[in-house]
């Protein structure tokens, strides 16, 4: 028990101290992890609506592929990634692989399930009556999506932040992409991972802190956001 | 049908736009003077990026000479860290430039294959076998092949008492213990079949060390880790001699010829500096403030006189 607190007490140290290196590998994860979840947001909301607006054949099938596809493991993506950006793969001459772009990308690959499902999750909740009004008082589709959309704007914020939650605490992906290079591709993730593996531990746990911090620090504002709007 | 194909045209617009965003960002296509720091997905220098092997990474000495270099040549290095075998397939893929290895038969694969050249040895040191201080097995100052068969001997009657952990994970390391294996007399399958004594941890020498601490296991280790960790441990070296136990450490460039994106002449630059005098003497005396001794021997002034010892132009001839 001690080594938790020890942990703890470190982790304000280096928060307090602003610790260069850390404040920058902090940076760093939230500047890639919110690209992923901007960027993928972007196109897995309005084609969550659609989803769920549409009715066609094999929609249930798709759902459930879709909501199967939370679980994929963070390494499995990785790796389906890397096959891809490696040199010797597809697109190996983008020469992505081991930048902080290739952890974007497979962040944004790890959590399109999730937005997608929770999208249509979120939309299902809100009130058919809707839709079919927009529609009638002369609506596009995409005007009326978007209209259930802001209806529905606490469970698509949900949805992001549960997104954003998955891409920032994921280490598989970024390990494997990214390579965990000091000053470059190095996140909190990959940090904790690798202090854990020379034995660091308290400093491992104290990043592991310093993580859940940011988290919530993101999720207030986000929150405190959507309250005013 | 209007509104339908509008939408889809939003859908590829998006997508495209993404696509040309990350294409964007591709590392070098930055403008020149930015500042240094890399931050997020920015970069000016030219970028040079090696896969090491994980016993050089969790010794610290890549930290302490990856700014040198990176001065030096005014280049970014980008060290990622890898057990020999992925190291090598990262090489094989052409996602790095040159690569720090430990295995001389797949470094000769390797080479062999048309994949690397310009092998230059710059360190070496040796393996050590650490177990418990009570040594249940009682293999202390054996040969390394007859600890390894008293080992798994005394492993299989009392699997509870004498364990090993083993990498697992196709790192020079475990190449080594799959050589001393053969030495002993015994196949490499078997010792795998041969009961929960025998642990393969598939991990990092360091994530290795401290698993055989928590489990009182024995180990295959180098030297330089081993003392870079031997705070964390109580383990202690039991087995220090034998011919087989030598560790050398060799930089290898990726063939232009084969891999068309391999950065020959940074490469190059990067394994001449490692045999420089100046950095063989910073490798000779690194770790010694720290834990009384060199982590690493250098290759220059000829130390290494044994069997399997690098030649005088396989460490200080440069390449060119």
């Amino acid at each position: 028990m001690s080594e938790l607190w020890e942990a703890f007490l470190q982790a304000i140290q280096l928060i307090v101290n602003l610790d260069r290196e850390v404040v920058e590998i902090a940076l760093r994860s939230l500047a890639i992890s919110a690209t992923a979840v901007i960027m993928a947001s972007l196109v897995c909301i309005p084609v969550g609506g659609l989803i769920h607006f549409r009715n066609f054949q094999g929609k249930r099938v798709l759902i459930n592929i879709i909501q199967t596809f939370y679980s994929v493991p963070t390494v499995c993506v990785g790796l389906f990634v890397f096959i891809f950006i490696s040199r010797a793969g597809p697109l190996g001459g983008l020469g992505l692989l081991f930048t902080p772009t290739a952890v974007v990308i497979g962040q944004m690959v790890l959590i399109t399930p999730i937005l997608l499902g929770l999208t249509i999750s979120a939309l299902s909740g809100i009130d058919k009556a809707i839709k079919d009004s927009a529609l009638s008082l002369g609506a596009t589709e995409f005007q009326a999506i978007w209209t259930i959309i802001k209806e529905a704007r606490f469970a698509v914020v949900a949805a992001f932040i549960m997104g954003f939650g998955r891409a920032i605490s994921e280490v598989g992906a970024a390990m494997i992409l990214g390579g965990n290079i000091r000053g470059y591709t190095r996140v909190l993730t990959t940090a904790i991972s690798l202090e854990t593996q020379k034995g660091e531990l308290i400093l491992a746990l104290a990043l592991g802190i310093i993580l859940i911090s940011l988290a919530l620090v993101i999720n207030v504002i986000v929150n405190f956001a959507l309250q005013r709007y | 049908m209007v509104r339908k194909i509008n939408y889809y045209l939003l859908t590829v617009v998006v997508l495209l736009s993404l696509l040309i965003s990350f294409a964007g960002c591709v590392p070098g296509s930055n403008n020149e003077g930015a500042s240094t720091t890399t931050f997020p997905v920015v970069a000016a220098k030219e970028r040079f990026r090696i896969a090491t092997t994980t016993s050089l990474y969790d010794t610290g000495l890549w930290y302490y000479l990856e700014p040198m270099f990176e001065r030096k040549y005014n280049v970014e290095m980008d060290i990622v860290y890898a057990g020999t075998g992925i190291a090598l397939e990262y090489g094989k893929r052409g996602d790095v430039d040159a690569v720090v290895v430990h295995d001389r038969a797949a470094e000769d694969k390797f080479i062999a294959d048309g994949y690397g050249l310009n092998r230059r040895y710059f360190a070496y040191n040796y393996f050590l076998i650490a177990g418990p201080t009570s040594d249940p097995a009682g293999i202390k100052d054996m040969s390394p092949e007859d600890a390894f068969k008293k080992l798994a001997e005394e492993g299989k009657k009392n699997p509870a008492k004498v364990k090993f952990v083993s990498r697992g994970d196709n790192s020079g390391t475990h190449s080594k213990e799959k050589l001393i294996w053969a030495a002993a007399g015994f196949k490499y399958e078997d010792i795998q079949k041969s009961g929960p004594w025998y642990t393969e941890a598939g991990k990092g020498m360091g994530p290795c060390l401290l698993m055989a601490n928590e489990e009182g296991a024995y180990i295959l280790a180098d030297i330089s880790t081993f003392l870079a960790y031997k705070g964390k441990l109580n383990l202690i070296p039991l087995v220090e001699k034998g011919q087989i136990f030598l560790n050398v450490y060799a930089a290898i460039a990726i063939n232009p010829e084969k891999i068309k994106t391999a950065k020959i002449q940074m490469a190059n630059n990067f394994i001449n500096w490692l045999i420089s005098d100046e950095i063989q003497k910073v490798i000779g005396t690194y770790g010694v403030a720290e834990y009384g001794r060199p982590l690493f021997n250098p290759t220059s002034g000829g130390g290494c006189k044994q069997q399997g010892c690098p030649t005088v132009d396989e460490y200080s001839k440069p390449v060119q």
